[in-house]
């Protein structure tokens, strides 16, 4: 294992910090006080997690995110309280509430966006490496989306795009099984993604995404390629989502226990902690510690989030333009 | 003053621009020629040939021929101005939006206000329009309209040579997404343009004429046409006052509202079509504003509900004429 103490204990509290903002937003969503629509991550933190400790905290390395986009926002240090008052649409909000779940992003420190748009984040990704490649910052841009939006063409533009120009991209494919209803086993033609981006000229490897330790290699050896100016790569990483595509969503189209099975036997955050316990690398004391630490977090984003006033009418027309 | 052509000017400014500033970088097809290829390198400089020379002077870390991949370039383009730089990507035809639409509509336009006021995103996009060349349908459009339908983007539609390069100029500068129209039909059009840089600004109206006894509104190269049609009508003793607002996004319709409280009568000349067109956005806005100082009603002067034909004289059927511009104001001023 070639992470220190420090380093799992920030990779496990990503992860519970994840956990515990998509399952509280879960049930707060289900109060009806939250407006619009809401797709959580719950399953799927070993992706963001693995994958994002590898960036630069500065704005050099972005990460282009997709509807699904808390858990993305949360791995590349966006204001967890701040990111509460945006889901609410509340004054204080991450984007000042104009963006709310589906828009949440902060580009100050690289984080794109989470995107509406399925796909929408892979060309975005390809200038924000043609801007680390014109000003040479070393910068890498890593593109999340979904199984979806594999199937999209600005998707498959963008590999192309960054396959000629060997920019530096990494795409990565979180295959959670459906594309909102649909099986990813049926919608991607072909059947092997992997396979799919050996056709663009780019490598790639599938990693299973419940295992933290698979994830972060993987990514770890792509990032590293990238900057030494291998241009893109590609990671698939399969798991399962916990809950629907949007919140309310009854996922009949799921067979029976596939969630259950998975939360029991597979859950990433179990896998995680039994391996370094197991291997006596963290106390399990640490560990709960971090758990009490984040339920305090999120208890306080939830609670100022409700207290946090409505925006203020005027801001309405602001922030279309620079000028105008 | 030097006598240049309509592409000549472009390249200028973005020669200057591109001097200046070393974040502005440029994209699109064949915008250099020949990438990948056996033969010579930078050869072609754009379809119409506005970025000609510019690979040669600036290099590959500049200049970026693309595949043709709208989606993918026009989305680098947003992604690259959020994160820095200055693109200037090239959207062939305004026809192709559709390949490109969410690029151009769902993020580059909404990045700001989805993100709360806390980022921008400066690129421009060239991009070719308008009826005249036999180009028919598919290459042809006048879609400015549908630009100046969404916020967040700015719309630039110049009508000589000399308004190109200095509204080129600004449109590089500008913080925000700008869309930069340029009709086929006048790129060799040719025109008195300074050597030095200068700026023309956004949002502000040129007027082209003094007159009188009503105002014309037009843009892009039915300003041209608007110009023959007021000499026409000046010999008939009717002064028309001509005004090119030069952005359609910007509006400066307070320029308009100010010229039609003097002449009382509006025209409007526009090559996009006539439902939701220019014509009809300028018009909802000054009989709102302005209904009480006029004297009679507003006409727009545009193509018919039909798409850009082939055939040359259905062609020049389509497109707005002098001859129907001197008609309609005529049919406002009570026929003198």
């Amino acid at each position: 294992m070639d992470l220190d103490q420090e380093q799992l204990l920030d990779a496990y509290r990503c992860m519970r910090t994840i956990r515990m903002f998509e399952d509280r937003l879960h049930d707060e969503f289900a109060t009806g006080q939250i407006p619009g629509f809401v797709h959580l991550y719950a399953g799927e933190e070993a992706s963001a997690a693995g994958v994002i400790r590898h960036l630069h905290a500065d704005e050099t390395d972005t990460v282009a995110s997709t509807h699904r986009g808390h858990g993305h926002s949360i791995a590349v240090g966006c204001d967890v309280k701040a990111m509460m008052k945006e889901i609410y649409g509340r004054k204080g909000g991450l984007c000042n509430a104009k963006g709310g779940s589906m828009h949440i992003a902060d580009v100050s420190i690289g984080m794109l966006g989470a995107n509406g748009i399925v796909g929408g984040g892979t060309s975005l990704s390809c200038g924000a490496a043609l801007t680390a490649k014109v000003k040479k910052t070393g910068g890498v841009a890593v593109s999340f989306f979904g199984d979806g939006a594999f199937n999209q063409g600005m998707t498959l533009e963008a590999m192309n795009f960054a396959r000629v120009y060997d920019l530096p991209v990494l795409f990565v494919l979180e295959d959670n099984g459906y594309a909102e209803s649909t099986a990813s086993s049926w919608s991607i033609g072909g059947g092997d993604p992997v396979q799919r981006a050996a056709g663009f000229g780019i490598r790639g490897e599938k990693v299973d995404g419940r295992d933290f330790f698979a994830v972060t290699h993987a990514a770890g050896e792509a990032i590293k390629a990238i900057r030494d100016g291998g241009g893109p790569r590609f990671i698939h990483i399969d798991f399962l989502r916990y809950y629907g595509h949007f919140e309310g969503d009854a996922t009949t189209y799921r067979p029976k226990n596939e969630v259950r099975d998975e939360r029991k036997y597979l859950d990433p955050l179990n896998l995680f902690r039994a391996r370094v316990l197991q291997g006596e690398i963290l106390s399990e004391d640490a560990l709960n510690r971090i758990d009490d630490e984040v339920a305090s977090l999120i208890d306080e984003a939830v609670d100022e989030a409700r207290e946090a006033p409505a925006p203020d009418l005027s801001t309405l027309t602001t922030d279309v333009y620079v000028s105008y | 003053m030097p006598v240049i052509t309509f592409r000549e000017a472009l390249n200028a400014a973005m020669r200057n621009e591109m001097k200046r500033d070393e974040n502005v970088i440029l994209l699109g097809e064949d915008i250099a020629g020949g990438k990948g290829a056996g033969g010579q390198q930078d050869a072609w400089g754009g379809v119409l040939g506005a970025t000609a020379g510019l690979y040669t002077e600036f290099g590959p870390d500049r200049v970026f021929d693309t595949p043709i991949s709208e989606s993918a370039f026009i989305g680098a383009a947003a992604g690259a101005a959020v994160t820095g730089l200055r693109p200037v990507a090239q959207l062939m035809f305004v026809t192709f939006f559709g390949v490109a639409g969410d690029a151009l509509f769902n993020q580059m336009a909404k990045f700001r206000y989805m993100f709360g006021g806390k980022t921008k995103t400066p690129c421009v996009i060239r991009t070719l329009y308008g009826a005249g060349t036999g180009a028919a349908s598919q290459h042809s459009d006048c879609y400015y309209p549908i630009f100046t339908h969404v916020p967040g983007l700015k719309v630039v539609v110049p009508s000589t040579p000399y308004e190109a390069k200095g509204l080129m100029i600004s449109a590089i500068r500008d913080d925000d997404p700008v869309i930069f129209f340029e009709h086929q039909a006048m790129s060799g059009d040719k025109g008195e343009v300074p050597d030095g840089e200068y700026t023309v600004p956004f949002g502000e109206a040129r007027v082209v004429r003094e007159g009188k006894d009503a105002t014309v509104v037009a843009l892009g190269r039915m300003v041209q046409f608007a110009e023959k049609a007021a000499e026409e009508l000046a010999q008939d003793g009717v002064e028309c006052e001509l005004l090119d607002p030069r952005t359609a996004s910007p509006l400066d319709s307070d320029a308009i509202l100010k010229s039609v409280k003097k002449t009382g009568r509006l025209v409007i000349v526009d090559e996009s079509l006539p439902r939701c067109g220019l014509a009809s956005d300028i018009s909802a806005i000054i009989s709102e504003q302005g209904f009480h100082t006029l004297k009679a009603p507003i006409r727009r002067v545009t193509p018919q509900h039909n798409h850009v034909p082939f055939a040359p004289n259905l062609e020049q059927a389509h497109i707005p004429s002098p001859e129907k511009i001197v008609e309609a104001v005529k049919s406002v001023t009570g026929g003198k």
